[in-house]
């Protein structure tokens, strides 16, 4: 009886908002497929393997970045400098190119890593609000792009950091990840099911442990086969992927992730549970400074050079995929797999877009539309529900 | 003239999952005080909502009667505008505007648009003088005490030209003098006209002020009867539906070692250095013994407990012993770690995350515990969660509920096991029955007799007094931040206490 009541409690609240998302992606999705047939495309060009392999790799700095964001808005916080981050990160990486491969990615992730630790400590130790001190941080990064570049474009010259923007991985590999994932579903699902009968809960059903297993299988197979149509599963595709699981898991899967959770939804109940709270704002400034790094890399190798203003405004793109993604600026809610759906909607907006060859206002304008309308329709869920 | 000012016939109204309201009926006269009460989730509060027009017409089945005509509100503002004012428990000024602007807000009187300061001032030094209140218009909300600012509310509604006016738990934060100013100032309206609607746990009050009263259950009334033909235990049967023969079970508890101790605890106030709250207190507890820690508002008492936890903000000093060993405790997580819980007082401020599930309020303080360092393990929670909410009979569909959709007495109990499970041998409890039914009441008070059986040295801050002496093995009284008395269980009689935490030192036998 009570597992029953769960599952549909379950299912008014977090995964209901999660499946309108994902009907919203699937309407965009259909209507550029529909809007983009032509005589040479008679099924549309949109959802086609070369062009959803492009749209994924527009997803990918934003998403990476946004799940960063997502655990500094969860926590209570705000982060307006990581454009500038992405441009200053991608800037020294640049310059270090002389000194090979690992110094040039070393020095992206440390530069962001630096920066998240000196914006967490003084929002942390110093409680000056967030939006205040990555307010400056945003000018303050930027201008010391402009002295340590002096206002150059630095063109990516080392042939390994160009190819984590452009290449893709060998199609076999791509099936062989797909193997290790599936084994991965299987392996977590029988220890779930073990540990579950060890508690002395009821254990799934066999048909849901299939269910389970079997639905992400498809899942996996299916977008490698795709992707393999267009030259393999593109490089910083994985990386979003890899940043977008390993967020999933930190968030609902770990202290770190709860905790969060509670500093943003109730800070002083989180300080009475003996929850360092400074601690844990500091990580999440920490973790967004190198994912901010990471992004940074992934961007200059797809533009193929850094330059001063790289990263502009990015910092907006990731705080709308969190807002989309049914992320509360108040903290304290928020999911990995909204985030990165929120990003996914807003690159698809603008591919979509380009290939229709919307002009460039109307594009602002869209998606400026989509944001305020995602936030309207969770206010007016919310109130109903 | 109709007899009745107000009538509800039938009123229903359901929410998913649960039938809040079943064929109430409820009426008012003219300049009649008509109290309202039942547990927490007995119906008061919708009720109150659909007279007020927060749930509008169509939303409620049954009918709404003004003065004999049917009326049905769209909105707050229909209610308002038929002469229906509700003072709800979180009190809805704007605390920085003045207390004119607050009175008149949204009607100020203006000349195209531009607003008469001279008349809004005047109207509302009018408005106060009519309930001879000696606030000045022009303060901020701000810079009133919590029953100045309940008094301006009032002062609000009457402006609004209200004829009924609700007041949801109007004591709730006052001072006995405040409650004082308050019920003379009611009274002074009955006289005047005004019909109302009084909603409180607080039956003592409810004798003094009320001419009838009707008691809610499970969303139906009970009864209506003319309060001077009804006594306390009668009105407590009525709420809980069986005789409460005895509120506090009969419970003498085995003392062991002293386990916790803490010595000259002193704590400055955080906003103005150099005043002290707490002044060198020294307080001990035995294994399974219930300390009782009584004393008025403001004596420092959740300040004692807040500093010996290590979540007190501002300067202090103490020395805390565990088992006779001096401890180190500069965080929560340290008294945490130490053995010590603390049930906090207001749940929504300190104690839950409202908009999680009981779960993840449960195990927030005791994750490391049942989890890894850094990976969570589900099950157990969820197992844990479980036994917990089989434990404390916790009402709710199941651990994945949010707690803030919990009554008042289930959520104390979530805050409750959240201590449980840290495993305390020292378990503050700071209010633990503000605000909360009579029977959740006492499944609490019974829990702590568990709890002190079990061995757990527990010390009890309440504000009400029959709860400290009910249950404490030993009471101490602070006044103004000092230890003002100790009494034993057998000593403490009211009388004493009370002349304790007033002022008087006891001598010591």
């Amino acid at each position: 009886m009570t597992p029953k009541t769960t599952g549909r409690l379950k299912l008014r609240t977090s995964a209901l908002r999660a499946y309108t998302m994902l009907l919203a992606l699937i309407v965009i999705w259909l209507f550029f497929q529909w809007a983009t047939i032509d005589p040479n495309h008679p099924y549309g060009l949109f959802l086609g393997a070369i062009n959803f392999s492009k749209l994924l790799q527009q997803t990918a700095v934003t998403g990476v970045l946004a799940v960063g964001m997502l655990m500094v808005i969860v926590c209570g916080n705000i982060d307006l400098s990581v454009g500038a981050v992405v441009g200053l990160a991608g800037g020294i990486a640049a310059m270090t190119q002389g000194r090979g491969i690992v110094a040039t990615l070393g020095a992206a992730i440390l530069v962001g890593l630096v920066i998240g630790a000196i914006q967490g400590s003084l929002v942390a130790y110093l409680n000056i609000p967030s939006f205040i001190v990555t307010l400056g941080g945003l000018q303050a990064w930027r201008g010391i792009i402009l002295k340590l570049t002096k206002g150059a474009t630095i063109p990516v010259e080392l042939p390994v950091f160009r190819s984590l923007g452009r290449d893709f991985i060998d199609p076999r590999i791509g099936y062989g990840l797909a193997a290790a994932v599936i084994a991965a579903v299987i392996w977590s699902n029988l220890r779930r099911s073990r540990a579950r009968r060890r508690h002395g809960l009821q254990a799934l059903s066999g048909g849901a442990m299939i269910a389970r297993i079997v639905v992400p299988s498809i899942v996996v197979v299916a977008f490698i086969f795709l992707m393999n149509q267009a030259g393999g599963v593109p490089i910083p595709v994985i990386f979003l992927l890899a940043v977008a699981l390993a967020g999933a898991f930190l968030t609902s899967n770990t202290t770190f992730g709860r905790y969060l959770y509670a500093i943003g939804g109730n800070p002083d109940a989180a300080r009475l549970s003996g929850i360092n709270l400074k601690r844990y704002v500091l990580a999440a400034f920490c973790l967004m400074g190198a994912l901010a790094g990471l992004a940074s890399l992934l961007h200059t190798a797809r533009v193929g050079s850094a330059s001063p203003d790289a990263g502009t405004l990015m910092e907006l793109d990731a705080i709308a995929s969190c807002v989309i993604g049914g992320t509360s600026l108040m903290g304290g809610r928020g999911t990995v797999f909204g985030t990165v759906l929120g990003a996914l909607i807003l690159a698809s907006l603008d591919n979509g877009m380009s290939l229709l060859n919307v002009e460039n206002w109307a594009q602002y304008v869209v998606k400026g539309g989509v944001l305020v309308a995602a936030v309207g329709f969770d206010m007016f869920g919310r109130r109903k529900g | 003239m109709n007899t009745h000012l107000l009538e509800m016939k039938h009123i229903t109204k359901s929410f998913p999952g649960v039938r809040a309201l079943d064929g109430v009926t409820f009426d008012l006269h003219p300049g009649e005080i008509h109290a309202l009460v039942g547990e927490n989730g007995a119906g008061k509060s919708t009720l109150i909502k659909i007279l007020a027009g927060v749930y509008p017409y169509p939303e409620y089945d049954g009918e709404i009667l003004l003065e004999g005509t049917v009326r049905r509100f769209a909105s707050v503002r229909d209610s308002e505008q038929a002469g229906i004012a509700v003072i709800y428990q979180e009190l809805s000024l704007v605390k920085d505007l003045s207390v004119a602007e607050n009175i008149w807000l949204g009607r100020e009187p203006r000349r195209f648009g531009v607003i008469n300061w001279e008349e809004l001032y005047s109207r509302a030094q009018k408005t106060l003088d009519e309930l001879h209140l000696s606030i000045d218009p022009r303060t901020p909300v701000r810079n009133l005490g919590i029953g100045q600012q309940q008094l301006v509310e009032i002062a609000k509604a009457l402006s609004q030209n209200a004829r009924i006016l609700v007041l949801d738990e109007p004591t709730a934060a006052l001072t006995e003098s405040e409650v004082e100013t308050l019920f003379t100032i009611l009274e002074g309206l009955r006289a005047r006209g005004v019909a109302m609607i009084y909603i409180s746990h607080k039956l003592d009050e409810v004798f003094r002020l009320s001419h009838r009263l009707t008691v809610l259950r499970d969303g139906r009334a009970v009864d209506t009867n003319a309060t001077a033909e009804l006594d306390e235990p009668g009105v407590i049967a009525r709420m809980v539906g069986r005789e409460v023969s005895q509120i506090f079970p009969e419970a003498t508890h085995e003392c062991g070692d002293i386990v916790f101790e803490a010595r000259d605890v002193t704590v400055e106030d955080p906003s103005v250095p150099g005043k002290l709250l707490v002044d060198r207190v020294n307080c001990r507890a035995r294994k399974g013994e219930v300390l009782g820690v009584a004393g008025l508002m403001g004596s420092g008492r959740s300040e004692l407990l807040m500093a010996i936890f290590g979540a007190h903000p501002g300067r202090k000093s103490a020395q805390v012993l565990i088992d006779g060993r001096l401890v180190q405790i500069s965080s929560p997580a340290d008294a945490i770690q130490h053995g010590i819980g603390f049930v906090t007082e207001d749940r929504k401020r300190y104690g839950l995350i409202l908009d999680q599930t009981i779960l993840k309020n449960m195990t927030l303080a005791c994750l490391r515990r049942l989890s890894g360092k850094f990976v969570t393990d589900e099950d157990a929670e969820n197992a844990a969660a479980q036994d917990s909410v089989n434990d404390l009979r916790i009402k709710a569909p199941s651990v994945f509920t949010i707690a803030g959709t919990l009554s008042g007495g289930n959520q104390q109990k979530v805050v409750l096991a959240k201590w449980l499970l840290t495993n305390p041998r020292v378990l503050f409890l700071d209010e633990p029955t503000r605000g909360i039914d009579v029977g959740a009441k006492q499944e609490i008070y019974a829990q702590i007799n568990r709890l002190a059986a079990r061995g757990l040295a527990i010390i009890l801050v309440s504000s009400e007094l029959p709860e400290v002496l009910g249950l404490s093995d030993r009471v101490m009284v602070l006044h103004e931040g000092r230890v003002t008395g100790e009494f034993t269980r057998s000593e403490a009689t009211p009388e004493a206490v009370m002349s304790c935490a007033t002022g008087h030192v006891r001598q010591a036998a």
